[in-house]
C-alpha cells in the first residue's frame, strides 16, 4: 500500500506558517479557496454538479429509481449517499470497496443533507408500503485536494436543487423537480499545530493534528458536525471554528445563489 | 445484440441515420488534454453524449511485488462507469464487463508502450465513463492513449480506437445508442493508424465476412480522422504551454 509521506521539513514549514497567519498558498486561515461550480454537467444523472474548491475537483450525480420503503417509515422515499474515492483523482487512492475514509466522507454529506430535510421525502411516495422513490447521491472525486466533503457536500446540494423525478420513464405520471427545501452547505477547518486553518488542501490535511466539519442550513443553525484525526480541540476552538465556518458557509451561499 | 427494434428505421431513403448522420459519419468528437492535475498525464474526451476521462499514473513502483515483471513494466488500464453515468443506476465497483474491457484495453496499449524500458513497474490508466451513450470502450481506449502521451510515457505510437456496425442491414459507422441497443452487430477496433496494426478487436452480432471488411473499411478511415484529432490535441497543450 502506498502512503502519504511529508517531509519533516514540509511539516514544519506548513506549521511555521500558521504561526505567522499564512498558508503555502497565500490564503488567509480563515479563507476558502476560489469555487467555481457547473450544474448538470452529467446529463445521464438525474441531477449533477461540479464543484472546484482550487485544485480539488468532484462531480455529484443524483439518480433516481424506484424501491421498497423502509417498513418503519413506508410512505417515506429513501435516500443513500456513497462516496468513490477511485485512484483516477490521487495517487493515494485503491481500488477495491469502500474503505473507512470514503464511508466517513459520504456519512458526513449525508448526515447534513438528511438532517436539514434537504429532500422532502414524504413527497416521494407511490404506493404506500410498496413503492417509493429512491435517491442516490453519487460522489466521484475528479482530482483530490483535500476537504472532499465540503466540495462533495456543496456539489450534492446544487445536484439536489436542480435534479428531476424520471416519473415518465418509470410510467408513473409526469416528471417533477425533486422536491427539495433547505440547502446545506459543510465548511471544514482542521487544527495545524499553532493555529486553525479552513478549507484544507491535502498536505495541510495530511498533517493536521484535528479535523473538523460543520454543516449549515439556511438560517445559519448547525445540522450536522463531524470530528476527525487524533489530535483535539479545546472549547474555546470549537467556538471560534463555528463562528468562523459560519461565515464561510455563509459567503458560500451566497456565490451559489442559495440565499433566500 | 438487442434486438427488438424492428419498427425503428435505421436509414431513411435519403440514406440518414436516425440521428441525421451519414452511414459513414462519426459523431461529433471533442478532445482535451489535462484536467486531473493530481496525474501525471490525463485527458477529456467528449464523444457524441460520452464523457470520458482517462489519468494515467507513473511508470511507478508496482504493489503487490509477485506482480512485477522483472524484464519490463505493466500497463494497467481500469475502466470505471460512474454510477449516474447510465439511464439505471450503475452499482459501484467493478464487474465482469468492465474487468474485461480493463483486460483488453491494457492489452491494446501495452502493443504500443515501450515496456521493456521500465523493468518492475507500472504504468497506470484510469478510465472514468462520467456519461455513456454507446462506444464508451473506444471512448476510453482514445482517451487513455491520450493520457499516456500526456504523461510524456514514451511510445511507439498512439492507439486509435471507433466502432462500425450493422444495422437495418447497413454497415454504418460509430453506432449511437439506439443502434447499440436494437442493431445486428458491434465491431470495436483499437489501432495503430500509422502501421494499420490492429491491436483490439471485440465482435458481436451477426455480420457476413464481406460485411466484415466492408466495416474495417470504414473504421480505418475513420481511425485516420481521430489520429488527426488526437494528434492536434496534444500538439495544442504543447502551444499552450509555449504560448
Amino acid at each position: 500500500m502506498r502512503q502519504e509521506v511529508i517531509a519533516d521539513i514540509e511539516r514544519d514549514y506548513i506549521y511555521n506558517l500558521v504561526k505567522q497567519g499564512k498558508r503555502a498558498d497565500g490564503r488567509g486561515l480563515d479563507e476558502n479557496r476560489e469555487i467555481s461550480y457547473e450544474i448538470n454537467p452529467i446529463t445521464s444523472a438525474d441531477g449533477s454538479a461540479r464543484v472546484k474548491m482550487g485544485n480539488a475537483d468532484v462531480i455529484v450525480g443524483v439518480k433516481i429509481g424506484i424501491g421498497s420503503p423502509f417498513n418503519d417509515r413506508p410512505a417515506m422515499g429513501v435516500m443513500m449517499t456513497v462516496a468513490e474515492l477511485r485512484p483516477f483523482a490521487y495517487e493515494y487512492f485503491e481500488t477495491g470497496p469502500p474503505r473507512p475514509p470514503a464511508i466517513e466522507i459520504a456519512r458526513v454529506v449525508d448526515r447534513g443533507i438528511r438532517e436539514a430535510g434537504t429532500i422532502d421525502i414524504s413527497k416521494l411516495c407511490i404506493e404506500e408500503g410498496e413503492k417509493v422513490w429512491m435517491v442516490f447521491i453519487d460522489i466521484h472525486a475528479i482530482n483530490f485536494d483535500g476537504n472532499l466533503i465540503a466540495a462533495a457536500g456543496l456539489a450534492g446540494t446544487l445536484a439536489l436543487k436542480n435534479a428531476t423525478v424520471p416519473a415518465e420513464q418509470y410510467d408513473v405520471g409526469e416528471n417533477f423537480p425533486l422536491p427539495v427545501v433547505n440547502y446545506p452547505i459543510p465548511v471544514t477547518s482542521v487544527k495545524l499545530r499553532h493555529g486553525i486553518v479552513v478549507d484544507p488542501t491535502a498536505v495541510e490535511e495530511v498533517v493536521a493534528d484535528a479535523r473538523i466539519t460543520t454543516t449549515f442550513d439556511e438560517n445559519g443553525d448547525l445540522r450536522a458536525m463531524q470530528k476527525g484525526h487524533g489530535g483535539s480541540f479545546t472549547r474555546q476552538e470549537l467556538t471560534q471554528i463555528i463562528e468562523t465556518n459560519a461565515k464561510v458557509s455563509n459567503n458560500i451561499r451566497d456565490l451559489v445563489g442559495l440565499k433566500q | 445484440m438487442g434486438g427488438g427494434g424492428e419498427d425503428l428505421t435505421f436509414i431513411d431513403d435519403e440514406g440518414k441515420r436516425l440521428d441525421g448522420r451519414k452511414p459513414n459519419e462519426l459523431r461529433p468528437i471533442k478532445m482535451k488534454l489535462g484536467g486531473v492535475p493530481n496525474a501525471d498525464g490525463s485527458a477529456l474526451v467528449e464523444w457524441g453524449d460520452n464523457k470520458v476521462m482517462a489519468a494515467c499514473y507513473g511508470p511507478r513502483e508496482l504493489h503487490p511485488k509477485h506482480k512485477q515483471h522483472p524484464m519490463r513494466a505493466l500497463v494497467q488500464v481500469t475502466y470505471n462507469m460512474a454510477p449516474f453515468s447510465v439511464s439505471d443506476r450503475k452499482r459501484p465497483g467493478p464487474d465482469r464487463r468492465s474487468q474485461e474491457i480493463s483486460k483488453v484495453l491494457s492489452e491494446a496499449l501495452t502493443h504500443v508502450t515501450f515496456v521493456e524500458q521500465f523493468p518492475k513497474a507500472t504504468i497506470d490508466v484510469y478510465v472514468e465513463i462520467l456519461q455513456a451513450s454507446a462506444g464508451t470502450r473506444c471512448v476510453g481506449l482514445t482517451a487513455a492513449s491520450l493520457a499516456m502521451a500526456d504523461a510524456g510515457i514514451p511510445m511507439r505510437d498512439i492507439v486509435t480506437s471507433v466502432a462500425a456496425g450493422k444495422v437495418g442491414g447497413e454497415i454504418v459507422l460509430d453506432l449511437s445508442k439506439e443502434e447499440d441497443n436494437f442493431g445486428e452487430a458491434d465491431l470495436p477496433i483499437g489501432m495503430v493508424v500509422n502501421s494499420g496494426e490492429v491491436v483490439l478487436l471485440q465482435m458481436d452480432g451477426h455480420m457476413t465476412t464481406a460485411e466484415f471488411e466492408k466495416a474495417m473499411g470504414l473504421i480505418e478511415d475513420a481511425a485516420k480522422e481521430i489520429y488527426g484529432m488526437q494528434v492536434d490535441a496534444i500538439k495544442a497543450k504543447y502551444s499552450e504551454v509555449g504560448a
